[in-house]
């Protein structure tokens, strides 16, 4: 049962991938935003993944007497803080977007590039 | 008692002002708040810069609470010497730019702009002075975030593809590094770096650890602009305000190459096997490329800030080049190659940004006779010009004179090495002279032929950094020194 106990990590490298091709093969801007925001998204299953301790709870409450198992809270607050950054970007990215159709009059890569090469 | 709390200090200026500059209404008092605060800024890295030494790293607990469990702020050598060009830079750039970021950036736009700009300072002082491994991450994305939109801020479209594309890599770049760090937590369950130096040995042989120093490696040599990773950085230089670019081009890929040596060196290199092979193997053979491909391609390149951009990536593989000789001297060459080219290329990118404020357009053919036409401005580009191709005498020469005494301390590899350097110095001089041929050789275009120099605040900003380059090419002194004992901190490990 090895394989199937690792499941979230393969979810994260599957998704991982699925990300990156988006950024590199996508030719539409925003499409290509939605690829890195897949691919940020893998990255806090990673961490949270990480952070799982086998039958662990949440380290809010502790009773009196009996002994508790907590997941570890560090990497939740760590991702906490990368989601943040990741909504950063993806804001900032959309906005660069806006302002390129304001621009160019399009989002698709390759039209942007011939209207530059005319420049 | 107040000098202790120096290393906050440093990050925390910049980032106090920041929210300050985007509340003012005026665009100058804006200018003049940011222009301030980075002064602040080189002062505070100044002293810094004096109180540090080999021996005496300072190290600052966040909130008190010790480090390995807080977040330690520690100011190495190495450190130091970054923050000096990071907020050198920025004053410098900040002090002749007001009028030409006047003439690029709308009125609606400038507080935000100069807001972004302190942010994109802090989140750099962040980075150097930060002994945590998420906590450079996050500064690392402050810092990219206020860097996009300074790129950005300017009027000309294009601008906005290269931030668009920059964006991307950036976002990957740093996504990657996230990743290596997290695999690395999961594996020692530390983010403090000094203390993940000593725990990563135990478990030095496992998967986890050789995925996580490829991604930090990756995500890190992808930010700083590593050929071939370096297709954001032309466009973004190109395009972006003369201003910005000065800043941008003195500091940020240098950045993102201190937290690369300071991971390979303090981090991996101690205690992974075979770890010397990413240098030999790997970072060598493309830093001899980013040398020969960059300066080949700004020989037959255009446009003069697309040139020095592709000088740019020339010179930071001189900088891996030196740190991938893995000794003293190699390390000592690439560090101060870092604050001569950060002088050097800062300077012409400032001339050039003076040039912009007569010619409109800064295609080569469109610059021809601008010698005559703006003679100081000229002068000072051609002083810049001869350090960055590294003439005895100018700051430029200090690194490559290193870096070629440390490659002839490796045998037959070492003059393969210095073949290299000498060649690409001399393209250096064949790009460099191109420029100068259509500068001064050649009679101005059009009827208005008379001399009409750049604002004079700009000029003499100018020179002070133009003369800077004699300066620390005559008496490198503390940049050299600076610069040996972070070579020393680094390999620390290894002796």
């Amino acid at each position: 049962m090895k394989l199937f106990g690792l499941y979230n990590y393969w979810v994260f490298a599957l998704l991982l991938m699925i990300g990156l091709y988006a950024v590199i093969a996508k030719r539409n801007l925003v499409k290509k935003l939605l690829g890195l925001s897949i691919f940020q998204s893998a990255v806090f299953l990673l961490y949270i993944s990480m952070a799982k301790v086998e039958g662990g709870t949440a380290p809010i409450i502790q009773h009196a007497g009996e002994p508790q198992v907590f997941s570890n809270p560090l990497p939740h607050v760590l991702i906490l803080t990368a989601i943040v950054v990741g909504i950063s970007t993806i804001a900032l990215g959309l906005a660069v977007v806006v302002r390129i159709r304001e621009e160019y009059g399009t989002i698709e890569e390759n039209e942007i590039q011939a209207r530059d090469r005319d420049r | 008692m107040w000098r202790e709390q120096l290393p906050a200090l440093a990050i925390a200026v910049p980032l106090a002002a920041a929210p300050i500059a985007a509340l003012l209404k005026a665009g100058r008092t804006a200018w003049a708040l940011t222009t301030a605060a980075s002064g602040v800024s080189f002062v505070i890295a100044l002293l810094l810069a004096g109180a540090v030494s080999s021996h005496n790293e300072l190290s600052y607990a966040v909130g008190s609470w010790p480090a390995p469990y807080g977040i330690e702020l520690r100011i190495t050598s190495f450190s130091a010497l970054l923050l000096l060009i990071i907020t050198g830079a920025s004053s410098v750039a900040l002090l002749a730019g007001g009028q030409s970021l006047d003439a690029e950036v709308t009125p609606v736009r400038r507080p935000f702009f100069y807001a972004a700009w302190l942010l994109a300072l802090g989140g750099l002082a962040g980075i150097v002075a930060s002994g945590d491994a998420f906590n450079i991450f996050v500064f690392m994305e402050v810092s990219s975030l206020a860097t996009y939109i300074l790129i950005a801020g300017g009027s000309d479209p294009r601008a906005l593809t290269a931030v668009f594309k920059y964006l991307i890599m950036g976002t990957v770049g740093a996504t990657f590094y996230l990743i290596g760090i997290g695999l690395i937590y999961m594996m020692t369950g530390t983010l403090n770096l000094i203390d993940m130096e000593a725990r990563i040995a135990d478990v030095a042989d496992l998967k986890p650890i050789l995925a996580a120093v490829g991604f930090v490696t990756i995500g890190l040599v992808l930010k700083a602009g590593v050929f071939p990773l370096h297709v954001w950085l032309p466009n973004t230089y190109a395009w972006s305000p003369h201003i910005v670019t000065a800043f941008i081009a003195a500091c940020s890929t240098k950045v993102s190459l201190y937290v690369l040596l300071r991971f390979d060196f303090m981090v991996f290199q101690g205690s992974l096997a075979d770890h010397h092979l990413q240098f030999s193997g790997f970072l060598m053979p493309l830093a001899v490329l980013a040398i020969l491909v960059g300066s080949g391609v700004a020989i037959v390149e255009g446009n003069l800030k697309r040139l020095l951009a592709y000088s740019s990536v020339a010179q930071i593989g001189y900088v891996v080049l030196g740190a991938s000789l893995m000794t003293a001297t190699g390390l000592t060459a690439g560090i101060v190659h870092m604050f001569n080219h950060a002088l050097a290329k800062g300077t012409m990118f400032l001339a050039v940004a003076c040039l912009a404020t007569r010619v409109p357009s800064l295609r080569l053919e469109n610059l021809a006779g601008i010698g005559r036409l703006m003679p100081w401005s000229t002068a000072a580009f051609m002083l810049a010009a001869l350090s960055l191709i590294g003439i005895p005498g100018t700051a430029g020469f200090i690194g490559k004179w290193y870096l070629i005494s440390a490659a002839l301390e490796e045998g037959a590899l070492g003059l393969a090495v210095v073949a290299v350097i000498v060649i690409s110095s001399l393209m250096a001089v064949a790009y460099v002279w191109r420029v100068a041929e259509i500068a001064c050789f050649r009679a101005p275009p059009g009827p208005d032929t008379a001399t009409r120099e750049a604002p004079p605040q700009m000029l003499v900003v100018l020179w002070v950094a133009a003369l800077a380059n004699i300066w620390f090419g005559l008496l490198p002194g503390r940049p050299l020194s600076l610069s040996g004992e972070a070579a020393m901190t680094l390999l620390g490990q290894l002796q």
